[in-house]
């Protein structure tokens, strides 16, 4: 019986799950709703702040970890969701999904060292 | 031997068990479009001021808003039932002899969302 | 005596091109299974129905049929409990049906037998018996309760998409093996568990052990093993 691969998509899968179900929340809260309803101060995400954090060592590696396993686990997730429609996927869609996942992370990568320090 | 199988046709349809196992697997759309967003904002960031204070005034849309209250519902049933499944990944939890029992470890993680969220609310507020 | 209505997928191999639903009225008392009722209508209204059906009491794991579209023993389940009805009554889901309640269930067979439902080791020791502490005993107890009553394939989307996944009791009952101290048979059954169809087949929907009359919880043994599965994966160059 052939080996799967499954364990090193999963393992991202569950980085990304777990990182999103610690941060996730938090995250989306002041991003998506907090500042842009006012209920906190723009401020927050000022640009002269934003900058400086991803321009610190710790805000590169924070912002590529949520970024890139974000994505992983949505995109592993989204695949199996197909298959459980009733969708026949196979390994070119697994690629694909995958791969799209990998292409955002490697455009994190690339934007957060373009920006500098 | 004749035998007559099932179609599984939309099988999640027929018990709420599975209707809400599919809204839990929903849950990666949300978190993959607002890592898109995240990645669009880190791009108009690398441009300049200007772009970067476009895409904020983006996040200000109804479109937005309405995502993000979305996917702020969504990422916290994740949240909810990552943890609650997460004993049934981990081989028994041993203190000695004492088994740590599931709902423990379900709290600790729960509370470690918490804590998490609460951080960077307040580290976010304070400039 | 109440009356509650229980309606029946039939299927007869021969006669019918598809299953079709028949309804029968049933007189019930307070303490009468869904079994009893299919019994009644057996014994008085309709000698044709056809069930599997043993112990009358969850533990031989015959009785299994869809009550209402979930996964129940039908001697465990109380018609009281599902007045005024109607109660729908089918075959266990994801298993093709050989005659009305009656499902075939090689597959499951064929997978029982393929996880190595045995205790693996080299040496035996000769006059001695094996020692096990409770400790030991608890890490693999719960998964030896199972009864082989297929609700938890009913209740797997996963094996209902595709029948070539292990499923949740043969996994359950490797992991049983696997995590047995007397067992030394782990790698040999290592193969199964790394398979796509192994433990890779689970996505943790989880219904397999809210549905389980004996609480072995499969969901468990299974998604264990997808640490182990993977530790072997990475660690596996590692290995001699």
């Amino acid at each position: 019986m052939k080996r799967s691969n499954k364990p090193i998509f999963w393992s991202l899968f569950g980085a990304g799950g777990m990182l999103s179900a610690l941060v996730g929340p938090g995250l989306i809260y002041v991003t998506g709703i907090a500042v842009p309803l006012g209920i906190m101060n723009q401020e927050a995400l000022a640009y002269e702040r934003v900058a400086a954090l991803a321009h610190s060592g710790f805000g590169k590696l924070a912002l590529f970890l949520v970024i890139s396993l974000f994505l992983f686990h949505g995109c592993h997730r989204m695949y199996h969701c197909l298959h459980d429609f009733g969708i026949h996927v196979g390994p070119g869609l697994k690629a694909a999904f995958h791969g799209f996942a990998a292409a955002g992370s490697a455009a994190a990568l690339y934007l957060l060292i373009a920006v500098g320090t | 031997m004749k035998t007559y199988t099932r179609p599984m046709g939309a099988w999640w349809t027929r018990n709420p068990y599975y209707l809400w196992y599919m809204l839990r697997e929903a849950s990666c759309v949300f978190i993959t479009v607002y890592a898109l967003i995240l990645l669009v904002g880190l791009f108009r960031l690398s441009q300049g001021k200007a772009p970067y204070e476009r895409w904020l005034e983006g996040l200000a849309s109804p479109l937005s808003l309405l995502f993000h209250a979305l996917a702020l519902v969504l990422v916290l049933y994740h949240s909810w039932t990552w943890f609650k499944v997460m004993p049934k990944t981990l081989p028994f939890v041993r203190i000695g002899a004492w088994r740590v029992p599931d709902r423990a470890i379900v709290v600790t993680g729960v509370c470690a969302a918490v804590a998490c969220t609460v951080l960077i609310v307040v580290l976010a507020a304070t400039t | 005596m109440r009356k509650i209505e229980i309606q029946c997928l039939r299927y007869h191999p021969v006669t019918d091109a598809a299953p079709r639903w028949q309804t029968y009225e049933v007189p019930f008392t307070d303490n009468m299974s869904v079994l009893q009722g299919l019994q009644h209508v057996k014994d008085h209204l309709d000698g044709s129905l056809t069930f599997r059906w043993s112990c009358r009491m969850a533990i031989c794991g015959s009785c299994g049929v869809m009550v209402n579209g979930e996964p129940r023993l039908s001697c465990e389940t109380f018609l009281r409990d599902l007045f005024p009805g109607p109660v729908r009554v089918e075959a266990l889901n994801h298993f093709p049906i050989v005659r009305d309640l009656v499902i075939e269930q090689s597959d499951f067979l064929r997978k029982l037998e393929s996880v190595k439902p045995y205790l693996i080791r080299e040496e035996v020791p000769s006059g001695k018996t094996f020692l096990q502490t409770p400790r030991q005993m608890e890490d693999y107890y719960q998964y030896s309760k199972c009864i082989n009553c297929l609700l938890c394939y009913a209740a797997c989307p996963q094996y209902g998409l595709n029948d070539k996944f292990t499923g949740p009791a043969a996994l359950a009952l490797l992991h049983r093996y696997n995590a047995d101290s007397r067992d030394a048979g782990k790698a040999e059954r290592m193969e199964l568990v790394n398979a796509e169809d192994g433990v890779w087949g689970c996505t943790l929907v989880g219904y397999c052990s809210e549905v389980c009359p004996k609480e072995v919880d499969p969901a468990r043994a299974i998604n264990q093993n997808k640490i182990n599965s993977t530790k072997d994966y990475f660690l596996r160059f590692f290995k001699k």
